[in-house]
């Protein structure tokens, strides 16, 4: 089959101008790049069911002998992995009910309502953008230790129950919805709430949900506020749970354990990936902040 | 429909105003309430904390105006710190974007198996850094590390990347760069899949060639994706610590300390709050114009989108 398309002579003639050898070359380039970017995760992969008793060397570096899940059982074994999943899974869950709940509200407000102060309320919310919240670590540690919070799952999700993007987001959606639809559900006796509920909510729908996955993304993967304001595998995530792992002195430099883990953490989230690619980089593009 | 009497009307429209009044202050409290705890509040309190003495020495804070900050500057580690970040930002920031911009442009066509190059460049975009960090921890091990195995296929010396202090930074930054690529390179696909044909085809009817093309209408027409892309990208850079924390520890010689890292460990291994305060408000000022572009950007995207 590839014969057909090869800059043979009874294809199309363009084929030979200076520009196809461009594109032949960038092919080239492309793929050698392409495997490049693959091979860090495809070796951890194989290291990962290479055997514990053989050692790796500069000339058995990929499978070893005999792959085997040892490696995969011992980390198990080594550090609660079940655990954290399901601490990561409460902390993103917990922190995108809340939010959906408090943009929907805002952005209503922000959309259909005139009141005093409203473009300095809005400004303030705003500012969550502009202030990065890694950079507000020691204040809200200490916000956290005065709450007696620390070292619990609502502390890792705590700060993140108002989002100043998600309302923004929701405001610009609402604004698009015909105010006649509204005055309609009105006149049909709905309150503010059935209103919000069946006029504004489904349309926004597609919003929502770049605005969820973007969250779930962030969350999944913050390490340094959980690593701050957790101390015991109750409340560790999985970021931190393997930064952890990889750091205990009886694991040392065991790269087979350590990728095993790795892939413990990063395995269902490719997995996912792979399924729902298109829909996975279409939010990425809505979403745009992270 | 039945009459009611004037004045229940009357009574049912001022509570019905009442409630409209206050309606709108309810329904941003929740939003207001967790921002102003969790970011306007602290955004004060760092300004204010950076002013004073706190830290082992002094544990009741003790006024010191600007002490801090000048004992920050003064510091030749400090001064390391901010040289460390600036470079990373000036080195990955140009870097990923301009082979994002290659990458897009090479994939922009009708080629095979364009999917498998898609995921192949944008699946580290979706890892956590800390389990990108850990594999490229290994990519960097003395011996066998597969970066020295390819530096020794072309029969230069193997290295212990992280373990000098003129590599390591490098080290980072070719994880940093490897990591964020493919994100910054899906939204130039986006971006060239919305340009207008009718304006190439008039360009390659004139006579134009691929690169004229790509040269004086592609780029000129990204350049709005090239500024939000950009701007995302060293807000990133500046936020870099992740990699640090898993690979370096900011070392050897604080030849990978960067600011935020820094500030971490100020706060947890110096336990000094005013000093970490004062590397806070440093951080968010040196930031602020980039969150606020990055921010006008989004905006006006979604307000004309």
């Amino acid at each position: 089959m590839n014969e057909t398309i090869k800059p043979g002579r009874s294809w199309r003639p363009s084929r030979f101008k200076p520009q196809s050898i461009l594109n032949t070359l960038g092919l080239l380039v492309l793929a050698i790049i392409a495997i490049g970017w693959a091979i860090p995760m495809l070796w951890a992969f194989a290291v990962s069911v290479h055997p514990p008793d053989e050692p790796l060397s500069a000339a058995n570096l990929w499978f070893g002998s005999h792959p085997t899940l040892a490696n995969y059982a011992q980390a198990f074994e080594i550090a609660p992995f079940v655990q954290y999943y399901i601490n990561t899974m409460i902390i993103v869950v917990g922190i995108l009910s809340v939010q959906l709940v408090t943009i929907s509200l805002a952005g209503y407000a922000f959309a259909r309502f005139n009141f005093r102060g409203q473009n300095l309320l809005f400004f303030l919310i705003l500012l969550q953008l502009m202030v990065p919240s890694s950079a507000l670590i020691v204040p809200n540690y200490s916000t956290i230790r005065q709450l007696h919070l620390f070292d619990t799952l609502l502390a890792v999700m705590l700060p993140f129950f108002g989002s100043a993007f998600g309302t923004f987001l929701m405001r610009q959606t609402f604004k698009t919805i015909p105010r006649d639809l509204d005055d309609a559900a009105k006149m049909d006796g709905a309150n503010w709430l059935q209103t919000l509920w069946n006029v504004y909510l489904p349309p926004a729908r597609p919003a929502m949900i770049a605005f969820a996955l973007s969250s779930i993304s962030f969350h999944w993967n913050d390490f340094l506020w959980p690593l701050v304001v957790t101390n015991s595998q109750n409340s560790r995530p999985l970021t931190v749970g393997l930064a952890v792992f990889t750091q205990l002195g009886e694991i040392g430099a065991q790269w087979p354990l350590v990728t095993a883990g790795t892939v413990i953490v990063v395995g269902p989230l490719l997995l996912l990936f792979l399924i729902f690619q298109r829909q996975f980089i279409e939010s990425f593009l809505h979403s745009g902040l992270k | 429909m039945t009459l009611r009497p004037r004045a229940s009307i009357a009574r049912t429209e001022r509570r019905f105003r009442f409630g409209t009044a206050a309606l709108p202050y309810l329904l941003i409290f929740p939003t207001l309430l967790f921002v102003t705890v969790f970011t306007l509040w602290p955004s004060l309190r760092v300004v204010y904390d950076s002013l004073f003495l706190q830290n082992q020495a002094a544990q009741t804070p003790q006024f010191a105006g600007a002490q801090n900050y000048t004992a920050l500057f003064d510091d030749p580690a400090f001064r390391q710190v901010i040289v460390n970040t600036f470079v990373y930002v000036v080195v990955t920031v140009p870097l990923s974007v301009l082979l994002a911009l290659v990458l897009a442009l090479l994939l922009n066509q009708k080629i095979r198996a364009l999917g498998l190059y898609r995921l192949a460049f944008f699946y580290p975009a979706i890892l956590p850094m800390v389990s990108a960090a850990t594999i490229w921890l290994f990519m960097y091990t003395p011996g066998y590390g597969l970066i020295n195995v390819f530096v020794e296929f072309f029969h230069m010396p193997s290295q212990n990347w992280l373990g000098d202090p003129n590599l390591a930074l490098i080290a980072l930054m070719i994880l940093g760069i490897w990591k964020q690529t493919g994100y910054f390179m899906i939204f130039y696909l986006a971006g060239l899949q919305g340009l207008p044909h009718d304006i190439f085809e008039a360009a390659s009817l004139d006579g134009a060639s691929t690169v004229q093309a790509t040269r004086h209408l592609t780029l000129p027409l990204l350049m709005g994706t090239t500024l939000f892309v950009t701007t995302i990208a060293v807000v990133n850079a500046f936020e870099t610590v992740d990699q640090i924390y898993i690979m370096t520890g900011g070392g050897p010689n604080n030849a990978t300390a960067m600011l935020l890292f820094d500030l971490w460990q100020t706060l947890f291994s110096f336990l000094d709050v005013g000093k970490a305060s004062a590397i806070s408000v440093i951080l968010i000022v040196v930031l602020l114009v980039f969150t606020v572009t990055n921010f006008i950007y989004t905006e006006r995207r979604a307000t004309y989108e």
